[in-house]
């Protein structure tokens, strides 16, 4: 589903190079759950945002259902985006004046579908999170567990190739934490391909694979038995 | 999508509605800043057209390109003659000065009695009622450089009362209501004009606020008026109407040194023949009110183009405040030229509904200053409107500006990489 081919990528730092990802590689196939580690300066969250088309690249390929993901202008990775992939933030990145599933329509609407389409396809993923009795509320009005389920059920919508959740219990109790990973669990086990950015141990081990990185390297990648919720 | 297209989309009008609900105060400061200006523009510029069609309605009974000239005392000695010697304008002028200078459309000589030029009044007398008035000799053509009115049923001297001698009359309104009854038609009427009886033949209508109007004065054929006052060829004064493309300037230059070649008068001197330029003065009127008008203009397209920068800076905060929205939207598949349509449609919708706003809040001002001044006579103004070539001037810089004003934060906006605007502080 997924491929990175010895990846590269470095940030100018005044007059420095930093080098952050010194050469990924890594494939996921259709289905997994794959947590990625790493402490902070890991090159994790780098990592992420190349698998989400919001960074490129210095050297090496990337892969993403066969299509080879690279040149892309801002068009054209907007586009992919909508298309391929799903995003899942720590801080939700909710629009805070628009209504739980008007911001679940959001993507459907960038991608040119009717109103009335938008919004039956809206009112579907927010049940399937269970918050079809919150639909018509602010993300002011919701708890932080509920913003994040709205937010993943807008990244659900447009029914994209992979998910990618950067944190996605970084700013949740555990409680809640629960709660969303089991809903990530659950989407998972439908057939979803999904990557979740973490540091946490106990998010990493409710996941089916776990990669490690550390200074921009991949320095352990396993398959563990899922603590299922 | 390109922008045209999202121009009728519905859905970006929702995303665009959506994004000025919510920042209620942000919009509301941003309309109030180009409804001003559009405000002050169009009161401004009607207020300067009223001051323009007030001076073009006082002065609409002269001729605008018109001049008098008349004769004074010499201060130059010359060809033996002293200084001091007073030349007189004659009838035979009048052949001389048109043949000389074409650009002469009317030249029409006049005697009177009564006025600025001295003389007694003409003693006037019906019946038992008495007054004395300004008397004036005329030729039909005054009434072509000095449009006046004659109330229906009368007319102006002709050319057979010339002809004739006729002792026929025009009366004034105030002559009117001196000499006869109320409700008395004094047409064919006759009065009695320094003991000779004339006939009424017209009614002059008065011109309340004209500077050269009265109410009272009296009209007679010029060459009665020469036998009555035994004036001979001698003339008062001309008054001259030029052609409309001429230089009234050059042309009272031309006249009057015809004038000293005739009456053997020094060319270098200027005391000898008088002149009063309506035509310079109308000029400097005129080109006083189309200065209003222009400054006007100036001052309200200035106001505009800054309650617009106002919208582009209120523009570029919201962009800069919903930076994170922003890069959400990219990440969720919006294209830089979605964004960036979004952004300028905002501000060119918040430009424009302020500007029609604010012409609808003018248009109100000026009918109420036009209502205050309907009956007003002795000042200059009349019906304050902005013509509708200048509304779509004012509405089309509107959009011009909002558009190149709302480029530069739509521009910022879309320069924002979604990776910088979703990283988490």
């Amino acid at each position: 589903m997924l491929e990175l081919k010895s990846l590269h990528k470095s940030y100018k730092m005044g007059s420095n190079y930093l080098h952050v990802l010194k050469g990924i590689n890594f494939k996921v196939n259709e289905g997994e759950l794959v947590a990625i580690m790493g402490s902070s300066g890991s090159g994790k969250s780098t990592l992420l945002n190349i698998l989400g088309m919001l960074d490129s690249a210095d050297k090496g390929s990337y892969f993403l259902d066969k299509i080879e993901i690279k040149n892309l202008d801002e068009t054209k990775a907007a586009k992919y985006r909508n298309e391929f992939l799903g995003f899942v933030f720590q801080s939700f990145n909710l629009i805070n004046y628009k209504n739980a599933v008007e911001n679940v329509a959001l993507p459907l609407y960038y991608r040119g579908i009717s109103r009335k389409k938008r919004q039956t396809e809206a009112l579907n993923f927010l049940q399937k999170v269970g918050l079809s009795n919150w639909s018509t509320h602010l993300p002011s009005e919701l708890s932080g567990g509920q913003k994040q389920r709205v937010a993943i059920a807008r990244a659900l919508v447009s029914n994209p190739k992979v998910l990618l959740a950067d944190e996605p219990t970084g700013a949740l109790d555990s409680k809640t934490s629960n709660e969303v990973m089991s809903i990530i669990q659950k989407i998972n086990n439908e057939g979803k391909t999904i990557l979740v950015v973490t540091h946490e141990e106990e998010i990493a081990k409710m996941c089916k694979r776990v990669v490690k990185l550390k200074d921009g390297l991949i320095i352990e990648d396993k398959y563990i038995k899922q603590k299922l919720l | 999508m390109n922008s045209f297209k999202m121009l009728f989309d519905s859905e970006i009008w929702q995303e665009i509605f959506g994004s000025i609900k919510k920042n209620k105060i942000r919009t509301i400061i941003t309309v109030i800043g180009v409804l001003w200006g559009i405000f002050i523009y169009v009161v401004l510029s009607g207020a300067a057209k009223g001051l323009d069609n007030g001076f073009e309605r006082q002065f609409s009974n002269v001729a605008i390109n018109s001049l008098f000239v008349w004769a004074e005392s010499t201060s130059i000695p010359y060809e033996g003659f002293k200084i001091g010697r007073f030349p007189r304008l004659k009838l035979d002028d009048v052949e001389i000065l048109k043949k000389r200078i074409p650009e002469i459309k009317y030249i029409v000589p006049r005697n009177a009695r009564g006025t600025f030029s001295g003389g007694s009044p003409a003693n006037i007398v019906r019946g038992d009622n008495s007054g004395n008035y300004a008397i004036y000799g005329d030729y039909p053509d005054f009434i072509k450089i000095a449009t006046k009115e004659i109330y229906e049923g009368g007319r102006f001297i002709n050319e057979s009362d010339i002809k004739n001698n006729r002792k026929v009359c025009v009366i004034g309104e105030r002559t009117l209501t001196e000499l006869f009854d109320l409700e008395e038609n004094p047409i064919g009427q006759y009065v009695r004009i320094d003991n000779v009886y004339f006939k009424v033949i017209g009614v002059s209508v008065f011109r309340q606020g004209s500077p050269f109007d009265s109410d009272s004065d009296v009209f007679i054929p010029f060459s009665t008026y020469q036998n009555l006052y035994n004036t001979g060829n001698k003339v008062d004064w001309f008054n001259i109407a030029a052609y409309e493309n001429a230089d009234v300037v050059e042309v009272e230059k031309k006249i009057k040194s015809t004038l000293k070649r005739i009456h053997r008068v020094h060319p270098n001197d200027k005391r000898a023949f008088g002149s009063f330029n309506l035509g310079e003065i109308f000029n400097k009127i005129f080109g006083f009110a189309k200065g209003m008008t222009f400054l006007s203009m100036v001052v309200g397209i200035a106001t505009i183009l800054a309650g617009v920068i106002g919208i582009g800076n209120i523009l570029l905060i919201s962009v800069k405040e919903r930076t994170k929205e922003l890069g959400v939207r990219r990440a969720l598949g919006a294209t830089p030229n979605e964004i960036r349509s979004q952004i300028l449609l905002e501000s060119v919708f918040l430009t424009i509904s302020s500007g029609i706003i604010g012409i609808i809040l003018a248009s109100f001002v000026l009918a109420l200053i036009n209502y205050n001044t309907l009956d007003l006579n002795d000042f200059p103004y009349t019906n304050p409107t902005v013509p509708i070539k200048f509304i779509s001037l004012a509405l089309f810089l509107m959009v011009a500006l909002g558009t190149i004003i709302g480029l530069i934060p739509a521009q910022r906006a879309v320069s924002i990489k979604p990776i910088d605007a979703l990283r988490e502080e």
